[in-house]
């Protein structure tokens, strides 16, 4: 009855409301990003084989799995923040809304101002709070100070730090504490507005109460964009993701809804992983 | 069971004594090694007791501000001071733009593998080991014999112009001998900016211009500074490279022109002891001159230590 119902809308208001659907009931939004075949190596060591995945719009992925297996280099992919390292080819394709994001045309520059990245380390620049989160609108060329004042309090707010920094905008992002250093970080990647935002081990540095603010964060976030996560604390996994994808020795072995990968795992080395036999 | 006792104690004891004989070793080093300072220390001291007590004695407003006068046995250094400040900034201008961006090609935008980053280096390193004399022959056959008689022939009808020892070329020759260390303090800066601000950068959609504008050389500025202010200062004093490519033994008037020649500190040090007719009567003022050039450089010794400082000082405040 409702699908029949809605063939009869026009195409943009149907896909709409296909996604306004989708977000309420967790169902699937459309691709994101996707990998198709990509394999990742270093000289001859190949860190990431031939995988196969769909992000999906206003979703979670969190990448899980043991040290050097690949899901670090994986993410890197997704923003070529591996072409600044020497010596690593890809191959296979990764494309952003079905556009291939390593094709011969595309500027690397560009693909990050859509897929913004935060690190394990919180890395701010040894600016002011407010250039550190105004940096990224900068070089992107916007010079009108009162939008960036306003894009500035939006990030910081909408990573939840605004109400502890407003007074003191233009202290050193390195007074700050590592929990709101990272916070920071993320505001930073916030405000050139990524569509997509991928995240290396956010929290793996911070103390507990930090981490669950980190996390609370990312669930909220979902609603604005897409969110890639790596993390090797599973129980972060189950929290704030809806997909997770398991990697072992470079190869996605399993991915899948979060709470069935954690309940009913189809592989072995999946179960065997989260259940702490290995890793 | 006592037995086992007295065994352990035992074996405990020599574990001791073998502790003691090792602290017996860290004593005769620890005293060596304050001996070999003291030794430096005191040398410094007795150079600089000498020089300050010898010049100090002959420094006065008329010293720094009159030229020499009664064949260099009276008057001041002014010119020798002029000729030294112009000479270092000219030396400075010349070297580190040059010194800065070989080391931000080799730091920042040579691969890995380039053949070319490599030849570079060895280039400088190789420049940092040529005897500054040798500086001061290439100065007079590149720079004057060739460079400057060249632009004479071209533009002043083979007129000696430029093709004769002046400011110009002698602080270019300067430049060469200080551009080695001025390229690897850079160098050491740059890379000493951790990668991870520059991912960041990058991965909020910064080009590697931008990169390397707004966050690495703004961050590695105070060792930069630091080390083409030491850099500089080094030959701020050095008298070879200057010999026969600009410096003057006496001059009635101050360089005002870069092909001009000049006096300087460290070639009218050189004069007032090995080229006076009456070196005796010349002694004070020698001490003198002395004096001034430690003093100059000193004070750009002490302004490199002071930014190296401030810069140290932001870091730790940053942890």
């Amino acid at each position: 009855m409702s699908q029949s119902f809605h063939r009869l809308l026009p195409e943009e208001a149907h896909s709409a409301l296909v996604r306004i659907a989708a977000l309420k009931s967790d169902g699937p939004t459309p691709v994101k990003m996707q990998a198709k075949g990509l394999t990742v190596s270093y000289s001859a060591k190949e860190a990431v084989k031939d995988v196969t995945i769909d992000v999906h719009e206003n979703e979670v992925l969190a990448l899980i799995g043991p040290s050097g297996c690949g899901k670090s280099t994986f993410l890197r992919v997704l923003n070529r923040m591996n072409d600044t390292i020497d010596g690593v080819t890809v191959k296979g394709s990764v494309t952003l809304d079905g556009q291939d994001i390593y094709a011969p045309n595309v500027d690397a520059v560009l693909v990050r101002r859509r897929v913004g990245m935060v690190f394990q380390r919180s890395n701010p620049f040894p600016k002011s709070i407010f250039e550190n989160v105004a940096y990224g609108l900068r070089i992107a060329g916007i010079r009108e100070g009162g939008l960036i004042a306003q894009r500035v309090e939006r990030a910081l707010r909408q990573a939840a730090l605004w109400d502890e920094v407003k007074d003191r905008l233009t202290e050193s992002g390195l007074s700050l504490s590592g929990g709101q250093q990272q916070r920071l970080c993320i505001a930073r990647a916030l405000a050139v507005e990524p569509e997509v935002l991928l995240m290396d081990e956010p929290a793996s540095a911070l103390d507990p109460i930090a981490t669950a603010k980190v996390e609370d964060l990312v669930a909220e976030l979902r609603s604005d964009l897409t969110i890639v996560i790596v993390t090797h604390n599973m129980q972060q996994a189950a929290r704030v993701s809806q997909k997770t994808g398991f990697f072992y020795m470079g190869k996605l072995v399993e991915v899948g809804d979060t709470t069935t990968l954690f309940t009913r795992p189809k592989e072995r080395a999946t179960e065997d992983y989260i259940t702490g036999r290995f890793g | 069971m006592t037995a086992d006792t007295s065994a352990g104690t035992s074996a405990a004891t020599a574990a001791w004594a073998t502790h003691k004989r090792s602290h017996v070793g860290d004593r005769v080093l620890s005293a060596l090694t304050v001996a070999a300072t003291l030794i430096i220390l005191a040398m410094l001291v007795v150079i600089l007791g000498d020089v300050i007590i010898g010049g100090a004695r002959v420094i006065s407003w008329e010293f720094v501000s009159a030229a020499p006068t009664k064949g260099m046995t009276a008057g001041g250094i002014f010119p020798a001071i002029f000729g030294t400040v112009a000479l270092t900034l000219l030396m400075t201008i010349a070297a580190v733009p040059a010194g800065v961006a070989t080391a931000i090609y080799l730091a920042e935008y040579a691969p890995a593998s380039s053949r070319l980053a490599r030849a570079i280096r060895v280039c400088i390193a190789n420049l940092a080991g040529v005897p500054s004399i040798v500086f001061g022959l290439f100065g007079l056959g590149f720079f004057i014999s060739t460079v400057g008689k060249g632009i004479d022939d071209v533009a002043y009808g083979g007129q000696a112009t430029y093709g004769k020892p002046s400011l110009i070329w002698a602080a270019l020759t300067l430049a060469i001998l200080t551009l080695p260390v001025v390229v690897v303090a850079t160098e050491e800066a740059i890379r000493a900016v951790p990668r991870d601000v520059r991912d960041a950068s990058l991965a909020l959609g910064a080009t590697k211009l931008q990169t390397v504008f707004r966050v690495v050389l703004p961050e590695a500025l105070g060792g930069i500074l630091t080390g083409s202010i030491l850099a500089v200062s080094r030959g701020a004093g050095e008298v070879a490279p200057i010999l026969f490519t600009g410096a003057a033994y006496f001059l009635p008037y101050l360089p005002t022109n870069l092909n001009d020649p000049f006096m300087s500190l460290g070639y009218h040090v050189y004069v007032l002891a090995t080229q006076s007719p009456d070196v005796d009567r010349t002694k004070p003022l020698l001490y003198g001159t002395v004096l001034v050039l430690l003093s100059l450089t000193f004070l750009l010794n002490f302004v490199a230590v002071a930014i190296r400082a401030r810069t140290r000082r932001r870091l730790r405040a940053s942890l």
